[in-house]
This record gives structure tokens, sequence and C-alpha cells, in this order.
């Protein structure tokens, strides 16, 4: 690619873990240079969180995920020269982002208020659990923590399971694009104003908008969503909307209307109900639905649900996927060697710009691996 | 001053994915226009769900629509047309999300419209890219998360592939657009060029799952594997879940099981000492936990985890949630009005700037609602008719 969009932008990224960390890689995905600002000796925990107990060398695969196409520079915050290395840092950059509890940068004068002293056009992104106010801010900002506080456990599963959560980090996820959304339209505002901004997102808040269709629709109804009894798959929805057994695997059946659905499954059972009904009687024709569908293979009731258009997929796990075409054609993996010579496979940017993908060769850092190269190009420090 | 006051968007997309990206541009300050087909409009006006509807339209419809202009046109029309290509002469984003190909029949395909405007971004959302087999077929979030791997998840080891219930597929499309539309926005202030930007609902969720798809990738690919009983992550390490209590229900993240054992006077979890078998016995232990947090309430649970920094959670439904004072001293509800005067409590915007939130009170638009505003704004006025000429 020639230019990449956000080629020239400097960030730095006091963040750990996910949130902060997944913004900061599609940033740096997008083409902005984006240096790690981490602790000696330790660096991002995130360096030490493994899932699967899957190593790549001193940190974790997973940490080598999310960082990779960053640099690493060690400071100790608490410790004044390196303060002040860090302080002419921010000076040079466009963006800083932080997810540490309220309170933890203003303690060590890298507040708002302190950085715009230092830069006044700073983007300055923070990441709290919870908001800055409030009983809840000093509560840890986790993941499945924030989906069961935030109502989002009662629409995954069906009506008499226990709440289930998402089995990805979702709050994490959606916190860091809203956080890459703030920056970049304050860094466009900037462009005409010159003025920095404080860009503030919540794990919390950020799990409320993604169920805004579901807060809107209690808050119309002052009923509670009820997630269907049998084949859950989403709680506003009506039958067939759901994932269904066949004698050999599983299929998706979105909006579909009743009618039909019977026809084209030659169902004569379900011939009995219609569009009005499929909301409320919805158990009763996923129950009816279900137990015709588990007579035949997934294949056969595709080709007859694709033969009337009608919305239905296969469901497949990553095995099946990647040896599909329809996989292998998005180009979605890319090889990257890290420092220590090893090759990781990870996925690359989602976003394309001008019809191209955006791939990133380098590795995830080691830990304060680009201090003395930044202290003498950024800083101008003889070493 | 809002950051993207003065940006025009032109935005062709329906349902959820393309709106949602438009909604939050809206929110932070854009003229947001709706183009929609004259007479029916976005189908997702007509997309009911569950028997909630407000002014006979779907509840959803107003939901990912305020904050924006309608403007009706048959793009079939070559009048019409002609209109809809001078708003977008002026605009500054173009979003559309329709199936590969419609576009192009209806001539306002990426190298028309950059011939009409070079400096526009272009941003198209599709199902499954613009190549390869599947991408004709509908860009549907259940089915993209049926095919994508994501149902292997959710839920317990002998359920059935479980789909996240709300429309992740759609919202994350919608994230990765707008990230894209104001990475190319930013990127024009320093060159003077348009960009064409797209995203499919594949490669979005498929980039959501990249943690654990590098799993797969690298570790011999290993499908995932969901806990037997309370499971929370597929890669995760006991007592990561959800569990029964008395009279309710308590999330548990990432613990140390002996310190639980201590707290919770669960003697059995003792044993657990070797950190290796909060992974590879994580079933064992998280039925004996589970049986254990059954005899208490959750209150009292976390009257012991808490003090301790364990990360538990009580788990709350909107009933429970909206009670607490964490949730309303967000202020996170925002009322809007319909052109028609009624009164609908829905979400606001969740970033901050400059430590204020965005409360624009403005509803979803009726159809067609803005033709005659817009048509002024753009200079899409016939001349009336002169006296001298009659």
């Amino acid at each position: 690619m020639s230019r990449l969009p956000l080629q020239g932008l400097l960030v730095l990224e006091f963040s750990q873990y996910l949130s902060g960390p997944s913004a900061g890689l599609r940033l740096a995905d997008l083409g902005a240079r984006v240096i790690k600002v981490e602790r000696p000796q330790t660096g991002d925990a995130g360096r030490r969180l493994s899932i699967k107990n899957l190593w790549t060398d001193d940190s974790s695969m997973l940490f080598h995920t999310i960082n990779r196409n960053k640099e690493s520079y060690t400071a100790d915050l608490k410790n004044a020269d390196d303060l002040a290395l860090v302080k002419k840092l921010i000076e040079k950059a466009d963006v800083l982002t932080h997810n540490f509890r309220p309170g933890i940068m203003e303690k060590v004068g890298l507040g708002y208020s302190e950085v715009i002293k230092l830069n006044s056009r700073i983007i300055y992104g923070a990441i709290s659990g919870y908001g800055k106010e409030g009983p809840w801010k000093n509560r840890p900002g986790q993941d499945l923590l924030l989906q069961s506080m935030s109502g989002l456990a009662y629409t995954t599963g069906n009506a008499k399971d226990n709440p289930m959560p998402f089995g990805l980090a979702i709050a994490d996820n959606l916190c860091g694009s809203q956080l890459v959304q703030g920056i970049l339209s304050a860094l466009i505002r900037r462009h005409k104003t010159g003025t920095g901004a404080l860009i503030e997102v919540s794990l919390l808040e950020s799990l409320l908008d993604f169920q805004f269709e579901l807060l809107t629709t209690y808050h119309s109804s002052g009923k509670l969503p009820k997630r269907s009894n049998v084949n859950n798959g989403h709680p506003l929805l009506h039958a067939p909307y759901g994932i269904y057994a066949t004698t050999d695997g599983h299929i998706a059946i979105a909006m579909v209307d009743i009618n039909q659905l019977a026809k084209a499954i030659g169902c004569n059972e379900l011939m009995a109900y219609d569009q009005k009904v499929a909301f409320s009687l919805r158990d009763e024709i996923k129950t009816v639905l279900a137990k015709h569908l588990s007579t035949q293979s997934a294949a056969y009731w595709l080709e007859k649900l694709h033969a009337k258009d009608l919305w239905a997929m296969e469901v497949l796990d990553w095995e099946r996927l990647t040896k599909l075409e329809a996989y292998k054609c998005l180009q979605m993996e890319q090889t990257i060697t890290t420092t220590q010579g090893k090759n990781i496979t990870t996925t690359r940017c989602p976003i394309r710009i001008n019809g191209e993908r955006i791939f990133s060769p380098k590795p995830a850092p080691q830990l304060g691996e680009h201090t003395e190269a930044i202290n003498r190009e950024l800083i101008g420090r003889k070493v | 001053m809002k950051p993207l006051q003065d940006i025009i968007v032109v935005d062709f997309s329906q349902f959820l994915s393309g709106p949602s990206a438009g909604l939050r541009l809206a929110d932070m300050g854009a003229q947001v226009i709706k183009i929609e087909r004259t007479g029916i409009g976005d189908i997702c006006r007509q997309l009911y769900v569950s028997n909630v509807m407000i002014e006979g339209e779907s509840t959803i419809f107003h939901a990912i629509n305020r904050n924006k202009q309608s403007y009706a046109a048959d793009l079939k029309n070559a009048e019409d047309l002609e209109k809809v290509k001078k708003i977008i002469a002026q605009a500054d984003v173009l979003m559309h999300n329709f199936r590969p190909g419609v576009m192009e029949r209806l001539g306002l395909d990426y190298e028309t419209v950059k011939a009409i405007n070079p400096q526009i971004v272009y941003a198209e959302v599709s199902g499954y890219g613009n190549e390869g087999p599947w991408k004709d077929l509908p860009g549907q979030d259940l089915l993209l998360q049926a095919v994508s791997g994501l149902t292997w998840l959710s839920s317990n080891r002998s359920d059935s592939p479980t789909p996240m219930g709300v429309a992740v597929v759609d919202i994350l499309a919608g994230t990765h657009i707008a990230q894209g539309i104001l990475a190319a926005l930013l990127q024009r202030t320093i060159t003077n060029e348009g960009s064409l930007v797209q995203v499919s609902m594949l490669e979005s969720i498929l980039d959501f799952q990249f943690e654990v798809l590098t799993c797969f990738y690298n570790d011999g690919r290993e499908l995932p594997v969901r806990s037997e009983i309370n499971n929370g992550h597929a890669y995760l390490s006991a007592p990561y879940g959800i569990y029964k209590t008395a009279d309710g229900y308590l999330a548990l993240a990432m613990g140390n099981i002996t310190q639980l054992a201590t707290l919770l006077q669960c003697h059995p979890l003792r044993n657990f000492t070797n950190t290796a078998e909060w992974f590879e016995k994580r079933d064992e232990i998280k039925t004996i936990l589970a049986n254990h947090l059954l005899a208490r309430d959750t209150d009292a649970w976390l009257a012991v985890l808490e003090p301790a920094d364990i990360w538990c959670a009580k788990v709350l439904d909107y009933d429970t949630l909206v009670q607490e004072n964490g949730y309303q001293m967000l202020n996170m509800e925002l009322k809007v009005k319909t052109s028609n005067g009624l009164s609908i409590t829905t979400t606001r915007c969740p970033i901050r700037i400059d430590g204020e939130i965005f409360t624009s009170g403005i509803g979803a638009p009726l159809l067609g609602e803005h033709n005659e505003q817009i048509e002024e704004q753009f200079g899409l006025k016939k001349e009336p008719i002169s006296d001298y000429e009659v």
C-alpha cells in the first residue's frame, strides 16, 4: 500500500491487557506509529497473561497477537528522570491512551490537565471500567464482570439456562473500537481548530451502547427481553431465528416467513402457523421446526432453503471454514516473524483501503526493545 | 464544537451494520442523510422485533436512525438520480451496504462517484467481500455467526453451537467501517484525496476472534473446547464463568483457586495447588465451586470476595441494573422526540469528549421528511419561472 491513512501519527500507549491495546493495534495497522510505554522488568501485564498456556518467548502468544506492529519504551513513571523523558515524548505525540483505574495517571502527574500543558494539541484517550465517578469507579474493569453487570448475560442461551456470557471479550473489544472512533474524530477536529481533546470511554457504556436495540425496546415496553425456551438466537426475534440440529450437523435460519419456510422444507405441521404468531408462539414453532429438521442432513435442508432464497447457512467450525475458498479468498491470515525468529500466524486488519488489504509484518516488541532508539531519535538524547 | 461538525454523510445503507456507523458519525456531529427508496424506505422500518412498535415502525429503526435526516428518492428515476448525484458532489462521505453489483447497476459505483467528487470517502459494507463463492449471499448477522466458527465459543461443551444473542457482527462491522471512514477523512486533510473503504461482515467477525484464531493457527489447529459446565471462555481456566447462588447469580473472572478455597471456605478446592490444573481440571473445579456457591446469597459471597480484591460481580438484568446508582450516574438514557411528537427513551453515544456527553434529542426521521430542506441546502430546487418568460 502506497500510503496508509494514519501515516505520520505518533501514539503513546500506556494501556495494558486488551481494551486499550486493541485500539492501539487498529491505529498501528492504519498507519500510526504506536509506542507502548511500559514498566521496566514487567511491562504490560498482558505479557504474562496467556490463554491455553501458549507462550511465544517471555511473553504470551496473546500479547504477541494484540501488540504486533508496535514499539516498546520502558520507563518507571515513579522515577523523576524517567518521567521527564516520558514528558518529552508526550510533547512530540499526537495521541496518548491509557486504561488505568481512575486517578492513577493523575497520581504520577500525567492526568489530562497536566498533559495538555505539555502538549495542547494532544488527543488524550482514557478507558475506564465504569466511568470515573460513581460507586463502581474502582471496581475491576474486567470483561466477564462487565457482561454480567450490564444485562448482556441474559441475551444468549435459552430461557431456562443460567445467564450466559459471550465466550469472547466483547466489552474490551467494543470499548477499544469506541476509543478509536473518538480519537480519530478528535484528530479531524484538531485539523480545523488546532486543539487537542480528552476522549473518555468505559467498558460499561460501550456494552450498554452495544445493547441499544434491546434497551430501547425495554424502555418502550417496560418488559425484560426474554430468551426463547428453545433454539434462542436473539431475544427480540421471532421464530425461526436460531440454530437447529440436523442428522449431521447444524444449520442457522435467520428471518424467514413461516409459510415460505414450511413450504420450502415440506413441513405440514408448520403450515398451521403464520407470520402473525411468529413471535407469540415462537417456542411452539421452533419445537416443531427442530423436530422436522432433525430428520435429514444439513446439505439436504440447505439445498431446499437456498433454492427459495431463504436466509440460512450451515454452522461451521474453524477447521471446516478455513478450508473453504470463501475463507481463503479473503486472505485474512498473515505470518509474522518475531524478533527472536519464531513465526506466528495471525489475522490482519479487517479494513481495506482503496481495494487493498492491510498487512503488517512488524512483530510485537520485546520489553524495552526500542527505548534507546526512541531516546536518540525523538528526545535527541546522547547515549 | 462537535468533532465532525461540517461533515456530510450520504447514507444509502439499511438494516443495522451501516446505519449503526451512521449513528455514531451523527452523534459526533456529522449531518447524516439517509437516502431511502420512495414509498418504502429503509427495510428496517418494517423489521418488527418482538411485539413492540413505535408509530407503526419497529423500535429498532428508531434506535438506530435517531439524529439523521431522510431524503426519499427513486434511484431508477433519472431526475431523482441526478439530484442525488448533486448531493453526493457536495458530500464528504458516501456509505452503502448493498450486495456487490447493486451500486454499479444504479450508476453509483466508486469510479463514477469519484469522477463526480474526487475527495469523497466511499465506504461499503458487504457480507462476505466482493469476491469468492459467497459474495452474493445475504450478509445477515446470525448466518455470519454460524459460518465464522463463533458459535462454538459460548455455552457449555455438550450444548449445541450457540449464537451470541445480540447482532454482534453488524455492530462490529459498523465500528470497523466508521474507523475506516474517519481514518480516510483524516488522511484527506493531508492529501486532499478521497478513498474507498471496504469492510465485510465476515472479516469483521474473524477480527473479533483474533486472539483465539491465533491460538488455532499456531497450536496444531485444535478447535476450541468449551468447559463442561459454567463456561465463560473456552480458553480460560477455572473459575471463569457465571455461577448460581442461593438467590441469584455470581460472576467469577480470573482468580487464584487456593485463595478462593480459603475465602469461600470451600475445602475440596484446597487440593488444587498446581496452577496448571486450573485449566486442565477446570470442569472438576467448576463443579465443586458450583455446588458450594449454591449455599449462600450472592451478596454474602460478595462480602467475602470483594474486600480481597477478587474479580467478581453480581449478575444483573435490566430491571436490577437500572436501579443501581452506578448505572444512573452514567446518564446513559437519552430521550428523543420523533417528528410526530412521540417521546422515546434510548441510549446515547458512549464516547465523552472534553468531559461532555452528547445528548441530541432528535428522533428518527419520517420517510422523506427532509426532502425539501435538503433540496434547499444543496441547491436542487428548480428555479421559479420568471415573469419575463411567461
